[in-house]
């Protein structure tokens, strides 16, 4: 991209050293090298958002190291071949967090790390909510709740064909006022569905207010619970936890699992950490420097 | 008089969505626990490993059939047609009609011959609904034999269909050496004076009305607009500009449907008076043949609407 015509050095964006796609990592990678990753998709989730003028960055932030476990240590994907038949599907519910999911995708060579800089511009395939159109992304989103019934679709499929790829479906917590999200809970019990996983950001914000102030959604485990779901619970900025959780999912037999994982809306970045004010409004330039130099 | 025999086109879908379901391993089916009224109950016994029923959860229903379709799947979703399109319209138009996911949701009970049940259940909304939506293909069967072929059809074609089917029989207006042809109206009688378009359930009614006419000199053309989306404009603009006069018959609300279809074609293309069947409102509870004649959807309603257009042509 020329220097010209790239939007982002009209806002003096910082060029720090990316490990960037080639990045030289293990696998599974070590939880340091995971650190470093998530460090570094922070750091492209502000950019993009920056340079975008907007986008949803706390729901971003609070979902870094669910989707670094994910794309880096648990899902069995082929960047070079983004729709192989066996691989595992990552359905993200909250599209609107979709500048984590690009970040990421991303990072493990799905696209380019230039095209991030065309996120919400006119002819990019990066959309300000996630379309199917962008390599590596499920499904076409946008209104909340319809992630899991999508998942359950996938699942189902799966299990016609006895196809041993497993789903995972990324929820809001606020998103989970939605209905939709309880008519799919009872019908991946009901299904028995257990190469279903879904994981909720419990970030306890939601686009106005705290979600306990917006609706009450606890006793939250125990309504999964009464939905016939195995329930794990952990700290979902914890790559152990992560790892360990999405490894028990995958063993247990007849049921689907929920992995609630507690999160911090905005995570990483001191000012923007769970204050509602960061769900969706843009960093100032100021703001934006300032969280960088946290990020390095 | 001509008349012609009743068959009832849900039956007939349930029927070939079985044979379809024989020869391609990949067809699924999805239901509302209604699954005896739209006759996918025939499915689910043969094959039961690729029938799911989640309940009167249609928004569910849908994205799941969305998340089939984009798994290789051809998913066919059934349930009445007031719950299969107004109830998840935002899961269909997010999840299947802007990816153009391969599903197809086949609604029976439309219309207002659903009958006793009444105004909730009287889908008089879903062409409008369907037909908003970039892309999306939509169906509304004449009879029995043209549902088999648009159901099959639909099954072999790549991408979003909606087809419309009924709870009553309606009059069997083809012969079994049809063939439909998609996208492509259907020229049933050919004459000079006035083009009737007419969809669904009223193109058997259409068809009496224009014989019946034909005795007081008014020649009437019968197409029949199976499908509309996408729509046939070349037969409505050479119709419309052949007869000098056009008369559009539908058993649906009358903005957004086949009348405000083909006004929006002859307005742009060519011209001419235009006279609509089609209901003006919300209804009630009653039998069939009540409504119909109560809400002017009957062959006395279709001929006063002809007459007026044919008045009316230069």
């Amino acid at each position: 991209m020329g220097s010209d015509s790239d939007p982002s050095t009209k806002k003096n964006v910082s060029r720090t050293e990316s490990p960037g796609a080639s990045t030289r990592i293990s696998y599974p990678p070590r939880i340091d090298e995971l650190k470093v990753i998530a460090k570094e998709l922070r750091r492209k989730v502000l950019r993009m958002i920056f340079v975008a003028g907007s986008g949803h960055q706390g729901g971003s932030l609070s979902e870094i190291e669910i989707l670094a476990s994910l794309y880096f240590g648990v899902m069995r994907i082929d960047p070079q071949n983004p729709d192989w038949v066996a691989r595992d599907r990552f359905i993200l519910s909250k599209s609107h967090a979709c500048p984590g999911l690009y970040a990421v995708l991303a990072q493990r060579g799905f696209f380019p790390e230039d095209e991030l800089d065309t996120f919400r511009k006119i002819n990019s395939r990066l959309q300000g909510h996630a379309h199917i159109k962008t390599p590596g992304v499920e499904m076409s989103g946008g209104s909340l709740g319809q992630g899991l019934s999508f998942g359950l679709g996938c699942a189902l499929s799966a299990r016609i064909d006895s196809d041993s790829y497993h789903t995972y479906v990324l929820l809001g917590d606020g998103e989970c006022d939605e209905g939709q999200i309880w008519e799919a809970a009872m019908a991946a019990a009901h299904y028995g569905l257990d190469n279903l996983t879904v994981i909720v950001d419990r970030n306890r914000i939601q686009n106005d207010r705290f979600t306990d102030e917006v609706m009450k959604l606890e006793p939250f485990a125990d309504k999964w619970k009464a939905f016939g779901w195995n329930v794990l619970k952990i700290d979902g900025h914890d790559f152990a936890s992560l790892i360990d959780a999405f490894a028990s999912a995958r063993k247990h037999s007849s049921q689907p699992t929920v992995i609630i994982a507690d999160t911090v809306k905005g995570k990483g970045i001191s000012f923007m950490e769970n204050n509602p004010a960061f769900h969706a409004s843009p960093p100032t330039e100021e703001d934006y420097n300032k969280a960088m130099l946290e990020l390095e | 008089m001509i008349s012609f025999p009743m068959a009832s086109t849900r039956e007939a879908y349930g029927k070939e969505l079985l044979d379809i379901g024989r020869s391609n391993p990949d067809v699924v089916v999805l239901g509302g626990d209604l699954n005896k009224s739209t006759f996918t109950h025939l499915f689910a016994q043969e094959f039961p490993d690729r029938f799911f029923d989640f309940g009167p959860a249609e928004q569910n229903i849908m994205s799941v059939a969305a998340g089939l379709a984009a798994s290789g799947k051809i998913p066919f979703v059934s349930t009445f047609a007031v719950f299969g399109m107004c109830r998840p319209f935002d899961q269909i138009r997010l999840n299947i009609a802007q990816p153009r996911l391969n599903v197809k949701i086949v609604c029976t009970h439309a219309g207002i011959i659903t009958g006793e049940d009444g105004m909730s259940a009287h889908s008089i909304e879903d062409i409008s609904l369907a037909c908003s939506l970039p892309g999306f293909n939509v169906i509304a069967p004449s009879d029995s034999i043209e549902t088999i072929q648009a159901v099959r059809a639909a099954s072999e074609m790549d991408g979003p269909f909606y087809i419309r089917l009924y709870r009553t029989a309606i009059p069997v207006v083809h012969d079994n050496d049809y063939v439909f042809s998609f996208g492509k109206g259907d020229l049933i009688r050919n004459g000079t004076k006035v083009t009737v378009f007419a969809t669904g359930s009223m193109v058997g009614s259409s068809l009496v009305a224009a014989h019946e006419l034909a005795t007081e000199g008014i020649d009437c053309r019968v197409i029949n607009m199976h499908t509309l989306s996408p729509l046939d404009e070349e037969i409505i603009t050479i119709s419309a500009k052949e007869t000098g006069a056009v008369v559009t018959v539908e058993e649906h609300y009358a903005h957004g449907g086949l009348g405000s279809l083909v006004a929006q074609t002859v307005g742009k293309y060519c011209p001419v008076p235009l006279e609509m069947v089609a209901l003006k409102g919300y209804t009630e509870s009653g039998k069939p043949d009540e409504l119909i004649e109560k809400y002017e959807l009957g062959i006395k309603d279709i001929k006063f609407a002809i007459r007026n257009a044919y008045a009316r042509r230069s």
